[in-house]
């Protein structure tokens, strides 16, 4: 089983504050970390290798600095590396970032299953990993709480709103995972000093064949008109009574407002 | 401060103080009302190679030593001082056999220490022999091939939970200190088993009981050393294993100040953060000021025993003993700076004060720790060292 992972380098959001007066993020200070969720994609991969032999290649995009996470990634146990790094990627939306991931896929070639994390704590789109499915042209599993492979197909379970789906597919197939999937293991202090010295193979928009204007602020058909921390909606009413008396109460008190 | 670490100590402290953060914090008070032992955690760091930093490559280990050890110690520690005690249990035990094991010994007990499939415990000290080791009066005698154990080890930490013990018991009881010998004994050998389990003032996550020999027959291969040399390997042992004491000590200090200083800034009185009162200050300046000088003599004597010395238990008795003591000082503090709140078992410092208590008395007292260094320093300069 030759795996893909796609992994993105995020700010550690539990360690970010807001500027009020800005509205962006205050990164200075802040740890960069592999998003938590592609950590889980991660992990599923390497209990697949371990089950069924395989190789795992993981795949960022990202700055140079964006290095840190692969190097990671390789000591929890990762056999490739690939950083896509080029100032044309920078500013990015999510069809910009599919474009470049799919084509960094289609050079690899030789793949049967791309994992992802469902979404990044940064942007929480969810979106890189369906549109990357639908560029590369494969079946796409959402959500997937629960993976195994059965002759030669993989049956994902997927956790929905209302409950669970499981899905049968044949491969190459893309699935985005969820935290429920699994733990994430930490990195031995062998797998770090091993990754240390593991080649991290580098991919420009040359080597990838990415046209100007396909990717970065240029290919993003997605504009940021204004980023603000909404008001704090302050306290809400309580309305007493036992629950007839509240619903009759509430009722009265929508249709004084012709909200129905 | 930096202490000038290699990048794989870096390493290594850093992948401790996450597993401790991350696994550790949240189950602190779990670990503790239940007094459940720690064992998911130390698979997780055994996972992590840190149960192998001490041991020697060609035995499975990272090749580390002490001062490794040392650092994972002091960041468990941090967190919580049972998880730290249950970790460093097993090196206490592996230092035998690593100081006086045979090669065959080292092969057969060290890999599977090393990779955390089993875990170790040492066992000296007996209900009427602690400080005075020379009063030991568990016996072995030996028959044939094999020798036969007769008494019984009190206070043994990881008891029950680890595989592998060295054991010091009389080969020779007219002989008091230069009858001694030390064993290798494994769980499951018939005729050894365990006593009840001690409730404790604090490291409650740790398990200590009884080590219960009844005609407990061993292969003589067992033997550590040789007979009679009992003595030598547990106060060579101890020598190796007390900075892991200090390091321990390190680290509950330094939760307890890490504890302090958030409280101190989040608790207002008189219409401000406590922290702004100079008599807070001074505390927390002593507080830090105390913990940087333990961890700086403990660091200096782990790297000085590392480095090959062949004499070092003046230092390592220091290291222990200073550090302890800063820990009872700072954890009390700690206690103090939170006020009615920190003597709240719903607060997290009086169980810090609790924890440190035990390193002044454990792997020798402070008073036995004195002896020793006072002891080496006349007869240095009686030799005109």
């Amino acid at each position: 089983m030759r795996i893909i992972v796609c992994i993105k380098q995020v700010p550690d959001t539990s360690q970010v504050r807001i500027d009020p007066k800005k509205g962006t993020l205050i990164r200075q200070g802040v740890p960069s970390i592999i998003n938590p969720e592609d950590k889980h994609a991660l992990e599923e991969a390497l209990r697949i290798k371990e089950r069924c032999q395989g190789e795992v290649t993981v795949v960022t995009m990202g700055p140079p600095q964006a290095e840190k996470a692969l190097r990671e990634a390789l000591a929890m146990g990762g056999d490739r590396a690939v950083l896509l790094t080029d100032r044309a990627f920078a500013g990015s939306d999510t069809h910009a970032t599919a474009q470049v991931l799919a084509a960094a896929v289609r050079k690899i070639r030789d793949w049967d299953l791309v994992l992802c994390g469902r979404q990044a704590i940064d942007g929480d789109t969810a979106q890189v990993g369906p549109q990357l499915a639908e560029y590369l042209g494969v079946p796409q599993v959402t959500y997937a709480c629960k993976l195994h492979l059965e002759d030669g197909c993989l049956v994902a379970e997927r956790a929905l709103e209302d409950g669970f789906e499981k899905v049968k597919t044949r491969l190459p197939a893309l699935v985005t995972v969820t935290e429920e999937i699994n733990s994430p293991r930490y990195p031995s202090i062998r797998g770090i000093v091993q990754a240390v010295k593991m080649e991290i193979i580098t991919w420009n928009s040359r080597d990838l064949g990415i046209e100007q204007g396909q990717a970065g602020l240029d290919g993003s058909p997605t504009k940021v008109n204004k980023t603000y921390t909404p008001k704090p909606r302050g306290e809400g009413e309580v309305i007493p009574g036992s629950p007839g008396e509240a619903a009759r109460a509430l009722l009265a008190r929508l249709r004084e407002r012709k909200v129905i | 401060m930096d202490y000038f670490l290699t990048e794989e100590q870096k390493m290594i402290r850093d992948l401790a103080r996450t597993i401790a953060r991350e696994q550790v914090a949240p189950i602190v008070t779990e670990l503790e009302e239940k007094e459940e032992f720690p064992r998911e955690i130390l698979d997780t760091l055994a996972r992590a190679d840190l149960a192998a930093v001490y041991i020697p490559e060609e035995y499975g280990g990272l090749g580390g030593g002490v001062f490794e050890q040392c650092l994972v110690m002091e960041e468990l520690s941090r967190v919580c001082g049972g998880v730290g005690v249950s970790f460093g249990a097993t090196a206490l035990g592996a230092y035998p056999i690593l100081l006086f094991g045979s090669r065959e010994q080292k092969e057969r007990y060290l890999p599977d220490l090393a990779s955390g499939k089993k875990l170790a415990a040492f066992a000296l000290t007996e209900a009427e022999a602690g400080s005075d080791a020379g009063n030991i009066k568990t016996t072995a005698t030996l028959d044939g091939d094999e020798y036969v154990l007769n008494g019984t080890k009190q206070w043994i930490t990881n008891a029950g939970e680890a595989d592998v013990y060295t054991v010091i018991a009389s080969t020779d009881r007219k002989k008091g200190a230069r009858g001694l010998t030390a064993f290798v004994v494994e769980k499951g050998t018939p005729g050894f088993s365990f006593g009840r389990k001690e409730n404790k003032m604090g490291i409650r996550c740790s398990p200590t009981r009884e080590l219960i020999f009844r005609n407990c027959r061993i292969p003589r291969e067992n033997l550590l050393g040789r007979p009679g040399s009992g003595f030598v390997v547990a106060m060579r042992t101890l020598d190796k294993a007390r900075p892991g004491v200090g390091a321990q000590a390190v680290g509950i200090a330094q939760g307890a100040l890490d504890e302090a200083l958030r409280y101190s800034r989040q608790r207002v009185q008189f219409g401000q953060a406590i922290s702004s009162f100079q008599g807070i200050q001074f505390m927390l300046a002593d507080m830090a000021t105390q913990i940087e000088a333990a961890r700086a003599l403990v660091y200096s004597v782990a790297r000085h025993i590392d480095s090959g010395s062949k004499e070092y238990s003046k230092e390592s008795a220091m290291a222990k003993l200073f550090a302890s003591d800063v820990a009872m000082r700072v954890t009390t503090d700690a206690v103090q700076i939170f006020g009615g709140y920190g003597y709240m078992q719903d607060y997290p410092v009086e169980k810090r004060m609790r924890d440190a208590k035990v390193t002044q008395i454990y792997e020798g007292t402070n008073q036995v720790q004195r002896v020793v260094i006072a002891a080496r320093l006349i007869r240095e300069t009686a030799l005109g060292a």
